[in-house]
């Protein structure tokens, strides 16, 4: 009904142009095609740079990275591109440990830096979410470890968790016999990466949860309180109940990110061929696929681990959204 | 298909790399030596191949007024990954690319990716044999690099550690208290049992292990070119030998060319370090507080090498005459001489190992050791060692191994880890 409306109006805000000359009805046709045209097509031509930049940047390396998963591309050998190998790196892939305890070293770490980080997030918002003084400033201060560089941050940590004289090792020395070699355990070692891991994202994750917290009805609170419910129970009976959509985000992005956990321990590990600690103890599954495909120039093997990382991650993802709709419609 | 694709990509490319090069270069390429150029070289580490300062480019630019050299300094890792990225790629690479020893056999497998200097008129019989087959292809048709130093091995010791635990300073009993490398161990135990606290005999087992080996001809590869690395006896007995060595307690356990490793120089966490010749420069740099504390010993075996670092030219350069030239220039004995008085890296120009300024040479850091007549002599013992493909790489894999060892991993899953990972980075997949 809009439409047909907005069609009729044209001509008639025309027709009290005296010089206008009178209209053909080829004209009118060609005219109304173009605007259907405008109404029906401008969407697509708005979205289209998206598009268009995830088709070079996103969707051709992926079908590309797929090709080369089914060669044995070799920098070191050259006419290896062109050969294909079918499925040969996936079955290889599965029977190997190195890619287990890879998986198995990203899952721990992600547990061991995502739980704590999201608990922390939503402490801290919850904290400042009262009236302080100087709110503004920490509300940016708890941002800073975001903004700051990895690479800052790793340095920083490699002090920290140094062996002989790390600042950590040093505070612990009268409750350790020996120092702690931090990159010597799997318990150590994740312990330190999920440190970091925890230190950049929480800052993010608090705003996030902030910015939810904001929409939660004042009254309430205050009911609350006149109710005699303290602050603790105030976080646990209405925040967290309210906060659930944005929970749920945050885990999933966390997970997302757990689970293409790299520059961490890439920048924490002292071995030179990127093994993550010495016995592969933190090496995580792109960390392992760095490694075939720069120090080994196994090319097919390190594109057949990121396709496999790609599928794991999509279940991962379908999992969770799936549990996502079984809490909301357990709320409806 | 796919190849077909690439073969138009690759003409598509060529043919526009052709037109922009015609654009550009206009008379240029009819090799007008007094155009205006600007070289790129792409370097890694602090000093280990080229002096980080511009001195010897400075030189350059002065008596080549036409040459403007711009340096771009990386981290060893990166620096060779991106090498092989932008070759892989056909585009990106410096005209000038430096290479280390242990990669180099990596790209001497791809000969048509860099210039060829035989065709250049080098004479490749200013290095020893050994130095020029490691840049060369199996049938010594291509030379892909120049040699700028190379990594005569000693022993740098800590005299004042050795006075502490009752050890001889003087370097010629100290050289003589380990004419092997079972001898050193030996010393090591006897060090240990007197040592101050917390100091230990060794930087870390990895670097015991490089300098046994370094006394043999065939490690991880045979004269065929074939990977023995786990059936030659030469390895397994290094590799034993540097275990019996951890498990005495003799390793400080600090992985190279980290943080904890320079602290471990400048705190004294260990008495000795297998010191090739660019090692003085890195001590020097890294630990500048410990000067006249160290002196300089033959190695355990008496010889071997470790580093040493090559000049290529890739072929994609647009201006490789001008680019040859300045290797030529780099590699030759006058600049050689100017890194080792400046930074310690020894000459590979066999010429200069006689020239008073290399032989009479003392190093004050080092309490005077002659190090002009230390290196020579390890090198002039030392066997043309074979260097394959992934050598490097494989020489990596034993650090990180002998590392887990000295974590707490049982020597024997750590071998047979270090096989297995030996065997991803070599086979085929």
């Amino acid at each position: 009904m809009t439409r047909s409306a907005l069609r009729g109006s044209p001509p008639e805000r025309l027709r009290w142009r005296p010089a206008s000359p009178p209209r053909s009805p080829r004209r009118q046709v060609w005219r109304s095609r173009l605007y259907r045209l405008d109404v029906n097509g401008s969407p697509y031509l708005y979205v289209a740079p998206f598009f268009l930049l995830f088709g070079v940047f996103g969707l051709f390396p992926m079908i590309y990275t797929a090709l080369i998963s089914t060669t044995a591309w070799s920098p070191r050998r050259p006419g290896s591109e062109d050969v294909s190998v079918g499925l040969d790196n996936y079955r290889a892939l599965l029977s190997d440990d190195n890619f287990w305890n890879a998986l198995l070293n990203t899952v721990g770490i992600g547990l061991v830096s995502t739980v704590p980080q999201l608990l922390l997030a939503l402490g801290i918002a919850h904290l400042l979410n009262y009236r302080l003084r100087g709110r503004l400033f920490l509300r940016m201060g708890v941002l800073v470890p975001y903004v700051t560089s990895v690479a800052a941050v790793a340095l920083i940590f490699n002090q920290i968790f140094a062996r002989d004289f790390g600042l950590l090792n040093w505070v612990l020395s009268p409750f350790t016999d020996a120092p702690i070699d931090w990159r010597a355990s799997k318990a150590a070692s994740w312990f330190a990466v999920s440190v970091m891991v925890t230190w950049h994202w929480t800052g993010y994750n608090a705003l996030i949860y902030l910015a939810a917290m904001q929409t939660i009805p004042f009254d309430l609170y205050e009911s609350a309180a006149i109710d005699g419910a303290g602050r603790w129970r105030q976080l646990w009976s209405i925040t967290v109940p309210s906060l659930r959509p944005t929970i749920i985000f945050t885990a999933i992005v966390s997970t997302v990110g757990a689970l293409q956990l790299f520059v961490e321990p890439f920048l924490f590990d002292t071995t030179r061929n990127h093994n993550g600690g010495a016995e592969r103890e933190f090496q995580t599954v792109v960390l392992y696929l760095y490694q075939q495909f720069w120090t080994n120039g196994r090319y097919g093997y390190a594109a057949a681990i990121a396709w496999t990382l790609f599928l794991i991650t999509v279940v991962i993802v379908l999992v969770n959204f799936l549990l996502v709709r079984r809490i909301r419609s357990a709320d409806g | 298909m796919r190849s077909a694709q690439r073969r138009a990509l690759v003409g598509l490319l060529t043919v526009t790399a052709l037109t922009l090069a015609a654009c550009s270069s206009g008379g240029d390429s009819g090799g007008d030596p007094n155009a205006p150029v600007t070289l790129t070289i792409n370097v890694f580490g602090d000093n280990f191949s080229l002096p980080a300062d511009r001195s010897l480019y400075d030189e350059y630019e002065r008596t080549h007024t036409n040459v403007k050299i711009v340096e771009n300094r990386s981290d060893f890792g990166a620096h060779h990954q991106n090498l092989q990225a932008r070759l892989t790629a056909g585009s990106g690479t410096a005209d000038l690319e430096v290479i280390e020893v242990g990669q180099i056999a990596g790209y001497v497998g791809q000969p048509d990716k860099f210039v060829n200097y035989l065709d250049q008129g080098v004479d490749a019989g200013q290095w020893t044999p050994a130095i020029v087959a490691r840049a060369s292809t199996a049938d010594h048709k291509a030379l892909i690099g120049l040699p700028t130093d190379i990594g005569g091995l000693a022993m740098c010791y800590r005299t004042d550690l050795f006075a502490q635990a009752g050890l001889p300073t003087n370097r010629d009993e100290v050289s003589a208290l380990w004419r092997t490398w079972q001898a050193y161990v030996d010393t090591g135990n006897r060090f240990l049992s007197r040592a101050p606290a917390n100091v230990k005999w060794f930087d870390a087992g990895g670097h015991v292990f490089t300098g046994v080996l370094g006394n043999e001809k065939e490690t991880f590869y045979d004269g065929a070119g074939e990977l023995i690395v786990e059936r030659n006896p030469a390895v397994r007995a290094a590799w034993d030998l540097t275990v019996g060595a951890i498990k005495a307690g003799q390793s400080a356990a600090l992985p190279e060319f980290t943080p904890e490793w320079n602290t471990g120089f400048q705190q004294g966490q260990f008495a000795t370090v297998t010191c090739p010749a660019w090692m003085m420069g890195y001590i020097r740099s890294n630990a500048a507080q410990t000067a006249g504390k160290w002196d300089i010993a033959t190695i355990p075996g008496g010889s071997g090498n470790w580093g040493g670092s090559y000049v290529t030219v890739p072929s994609q350069g647009k201006n490789t005459a001008a680019a040859v030239e300045l290797a030529k220039w780099l590699t030759a004995p006058e600049q050689n001489v100017k890194i080792f008085k400046t930074i310690g890296n020894f000459p590979s120009q066999k010429s200069t190992w006689t020239m008073p300024e290399v032989a009479d040479f003392v190093s004050d850091f080092f309490a005077n050791a002659p190090a002009g007549k230390i290196f020579p002599a390890s090198l002039a013992n030392a066997p043309a060692q074979v260097v394959g493909p992934q050598s490097g790489i494989i020489g990596q894999t034993f650090s990180d191994a002998l590392n887990s060892v000295e974590q707490g991993t049982d020597p024997n899953t750590a071998w047979t880890n270090a096989m297995n990972d030996i065997k991803a980075a070599t086979g085929t997949g």
